[in-house]
């Protein structure tokens, strides 16, 4: 086996062990939640009678360790359990909300990927005059405001005001590509703004780093103009710890943006999940986390992965 | 020539002519832009409701964890959906008496233990099978039976027995209750085919309109049903959007995106109204925001106490701050004149004199302790704070202890003596004082215990005499008033606005949210 398969195979396999560590945290941290399942589905309007006849319909009482496993091996073959709160199948209910999520990560990411590392690149070239600072303190700027602000403020000038987008990122089936790129363009944009910073500094940094090396005043010694110099030989060398950031934030836009569906009522997992935790439906939000550690935990392999293939040193171990 | 204008007039308000043309005829004609305009929409609300178009309302309350089962409705949206394919045997009319809805006349036996209901002929779901007597009688038993999770099922315990009788249904009471057409009336009991025991979430059955998708806590689309009976619904289509965050639901409106809206914060409702396409809709309501103490746990076992901080309460200086206005002064009884055969008491006023006097006849010393959080009604915390005010310049010391939201309802409502709470109304006297005050009832959250008040319930309840059962409720009142533990400062009004792409609204059913739910089908999109 080659090295770096076999690199590779310890990644994934880390990987699905801290998965696995997760779940367990995952069920134990549900288990220890205060409050009472049945309590919370009644609420004010619970009688005696109704709580003790929908606790023993839900089978709140079995031992932990038994709930565990049969919830692990369901989980494994993709049977999330049913949620207490409404009797759906939630495998089912989340895949649609699962894939709205990643739809408006996907869009955002499409924008503010390629125009934070674009920025980056421009403040490089113009490092430490206007540009450089200009980008930087817009960028600063917009991750230093709570995004449910920026979120009002586009949604009254940009909504309200000039009726250029909707301000309710209402998405469904039956709406083609362009209707749903409309819908969610508010969203999008508050997004961009959020994680454009992050990025954008760090790709900054990383190639400022790797334009103090040697190589690079030989490059510029042969000739390239500093545009050529920043595409082909910094970033390149430069790319492991902006791919790191990127997949950061990625996990961030899926996992992350619960505020921004609330404010644009989209209807994606965060709100899902929330509405659960308050109901107190614990296989939703036991089913909400592990796909959410799920996620985290594969961009970050993602990430690795990338640092490693296109490092040589990690490449050819000595 | 003025009535070619009429008639244009007409035309425009019937859809047959565009606003912009009939604008441009009438200055041909040479009226102003003004009075053209006013005579449309003079034509447009004497044309009545117009059929067509689609009517989007956008709601607070919903969630993913909802269903479309009637029985497990605890939300606004809940109702709304409900009410736009699922009908109940009787429903409350717009003079807060009872009109007919699945049947078509009701009678009581002399003594009102024997009702019985007849049903409208030729009535189908929208399934296409016929509403029999026998899925009334299964309706109600599934709403009834000892494992029910219905909603209803506090006010279905007095019911004895349900059959059916041909095309009519009897209800059997185990004692007389006039009101019982009022309590069929709940939202809850939607007849279903079979009761609704095949699929109790099917969502089939009398109603207007016809489910087309369904998206719990997120969407919801509806389509005019063909074959409905009466002539509810003028909309084509109704959409209803969830939007919980108060901003985001007010932008919507403002945007265009939704013609409806319910739970217009009471702080931004006047700048909201301000807009010129958009009316803002107050309809005062039965519903109370609370201070409750238990009757039976000291210091409030003392009704000289309870009586000093229901004088040592700001009403009027509640309504204006927490409400904004947007409410009416409580008279520490639930009852107010959303009620039929209500009695207005003496108001009792803000007295720090009278509120001083009382508590040092009772002797009580020290601090009271209040709790209260945020959940337990809009704005609650900052009512605390004006109570501890008020109270101070009585010589009252009040302690105030903010609870966490979470588990307020199970922890501290109904479980400790003295806190912030609310209730929505319900459409009887009997029922709130069944649901609330009586000294056996589940949610007596007052621990109030008072053998008169018990016996004047159960009599006020089988008599027929409209004069007499008012001034028993009346004098039920004035017990609640001067010895209960409800210090009830205010009643909140049903604060919705409309866009003026939609019209038809009525304000003034009483105590009832969004017209009764009936403002997808009753409103109408101008065209």
């Amino acid at each position: 086996m080659s090295p770096i398969v076999k690199l590779l195979a310890q990644r994934i396999a880390l990987s699905l062990l801290l998965l696995l560590l997760i779940s367990v945290v995952i069920f134990a941290g549900t288990i220890v939640l205060p409050g009472d399942v049945a309590q919370s589905i009644l609420g004010q309007s619970a009688t005696p009678e109704a709580l003790a006849n929908l606790r023993a319909e839900l089978g709140v009482n079995d031992p932990p360790v038994q709930r565990y496993f049969a919830w692990l091996f369901g989980a494994m073959q993709g049977d999330l359990g049913t949620a207490l709160t409404s009797g759906q199948d939630i495998a089912q209910a989340l895949s649609s909300r699962f894939w709205n999520t990643l739809f408006l990560a996907f869009w955002a990411a499409v924008v503010a990927v390629p125009l934070a590392i674009f920025l980056g690149l421009l403040a490089v070239r113009f490092k430490d005059r206007w540009p450089d600072k200009m980008i930087s303190a817009v960028t600063l700027a917009s991750i230093s405001i709570p995004e449910f602000l920026i979120g009002y403020v586009l949604m009254y000038f940009i909504a309200v005001k000039l009726r250029w987008f909707p301000s309710v990122a209402m998405v469904n089936d039956s709406m083609g590509l362009f209707d749903k790129l409309n819908a969610i363009a508010l969203p999008i944009a508050v997004l961009t703004l959020v994680v454009l910073a992050h990025m954008m500094r760090m790709t900054r940094a990383a190639i400022l780093n790797v334009m103090q090396s040697a190589y690079i005043e030989t490059a510029e010694l042969k000739g390239l103009n500093a545009f050529q110099v920043i595409y082909r030989h910094a970033f390149p060398n430069a790319i492991a710890p902006i791919v790191n950031v990127v997949m950061l934030n990625l996990a961030y836009l899926v996992v992350g943006v619960v505020v921004i569906e609330v404010v644009f009522v989209y209807p994606g997992m965060g709100q899902y999940l929330v509405d659960h935790v308050s109901k107190r439906d614990v296989p939703v939000v036991q089913a909400c986390g592990l796909i959410f550690a799920a996620v985290y935990i594969g961009l970050n392999m993602i990430a690795d992965i990338v640092a490693i293939l296109s490092n040589p040193r990690l490449r050819h171990p000595k | 020539m003025n009535r070619h204008m009429q008639y244009l007039a007409s035309q425009a308000a019937a859809g047959k002519l565009s606003r912009r043309d009939f604008l441009g005829k009438a200055a041909a004609l040479g009226f102003t832009a003004v009075s053209a305009n006013l005579l449309l929409s003079t034509a447009a609300k004497a044309a009545g409701p117009q059929k067509g178009g689609t009517i989007r309302l956008g709601l607070q309350g919903g969630s993913t964890t909802d269903s479309l089962d009637p029985a497990l409705v605890t939300n606004t949206v809940g109702l709304m959906v409900t009410r736009l394919w699922g009908e109940t045997l009787v429903e409350l009319a717009d003079d807060g008496g009872i009109e007919g809805k699945l049947a078509e006349s009701y009678e009581a036996s002399a003594d009102a233990k024997t009702w019985t209901f007849k049903l409208r002929s030729g009535v189908t779901y929208s399934n296409g099978q016929n509403v029999t007597a026998d899925d009334v009688v299964k309706t109600m038993e599934r709403h009834s039976g000892e494992d029910t999770k219905s909603g209803a099922l506090g006010i279905m315990r007095g019911i004895k027995d349900v059959r059916a009788d041909g095309d009519s249904v009897v209800f059997e009471l185990d004692s007389p209750n006039a009101d019982l057409p009022y309590l069929l009336a709940d939202y809850h009991l939607i007849i279903q085919p079979n009761g609704g025991n095949d699929d109790p979430a099917a969502a089939i059955g009398t109603g207007p309109y016809i489910m087309k998708s369904s998206d719990m806590g997120v969407r919801f689309v509806a389509e005019k049903n063909p074959n409905y009976w009466g002539d509810l619904g003028n909309a084509d289509t109704v959409e209803i959007i969830v939007i919980n965050d108060d901003t985001a639901r007010v932008a919507a409106l403002q945007s265009g995106q939704v013609d409806v809206i319910d739970r217009v914060p009471p702080r931004t409702a006047k700048l909201v109204d301000r807009a010129p396409n958009i009316t803002v809709h107050s309809t005062s309501a039965a519903g109370h925001y609370v201070f409750i103490m238990h009757c039976n746990t000291a210091p409030f076992d003392n009704n000289d106490v309870r009586m000093a901080l229901k004088y040592g309460i700001n009403r009027q200086e509640m309504v204006d701050k927490i409400l904004n206005g947007y409410g009416t002064v409580g008279n520490d009884t639930p009852i107010n004149a959303s009620y039929p055969m209500y009695t207005e008491l003496e108001q009792r006023q803000f007295d720090p004199d009278k509120a001083m006097h009382h508590l040092k006849k009772s002797g009580h010393d020290g601090s009271i302790l209040l709790r209260t959080s945020d959940n337990s009604f809009p704005g609650a915390p900052d009512a605390s704070a004006l109570f501890q005010q008020s109270l101070s310049s009585a010589g009252i010391q009040l302690d105030v202890k903010r609870e966490p939201n979470d588990g307020y309802w199970s922890e501290v409502w109904n479980a400790k003596p003295f806190c912030t709470s609310y209730w929505g109304g319900r459409p009887t006297q009997d029922q709130m004082f069944t649901t609330a005050y009586l000294s056996t009832a589940d949610w007596n959250d007052t621990r109030f215990n008072n053998e008169q008040f018990d016996q004047m319930l159960v009599a006020a309840r089988g008599e027929l005499d409209v004069a007499k059962r008012t001034q028993m409720y009346a004098d039920m009142s004035t017990i609640l008033r001067d010895e209960g533990g409800l210090i009830c400062p205010m009643f909140n009004d049903f604060v919705e606005a409309t866009t003026d792409k939609v019209d038809g609204f009525v304000e003034g059913i009483p105590g009832q949210v969004l017209m009764n739910g009936y403002a997808a089908s009753k409103l109408w999109v101008k065209a």
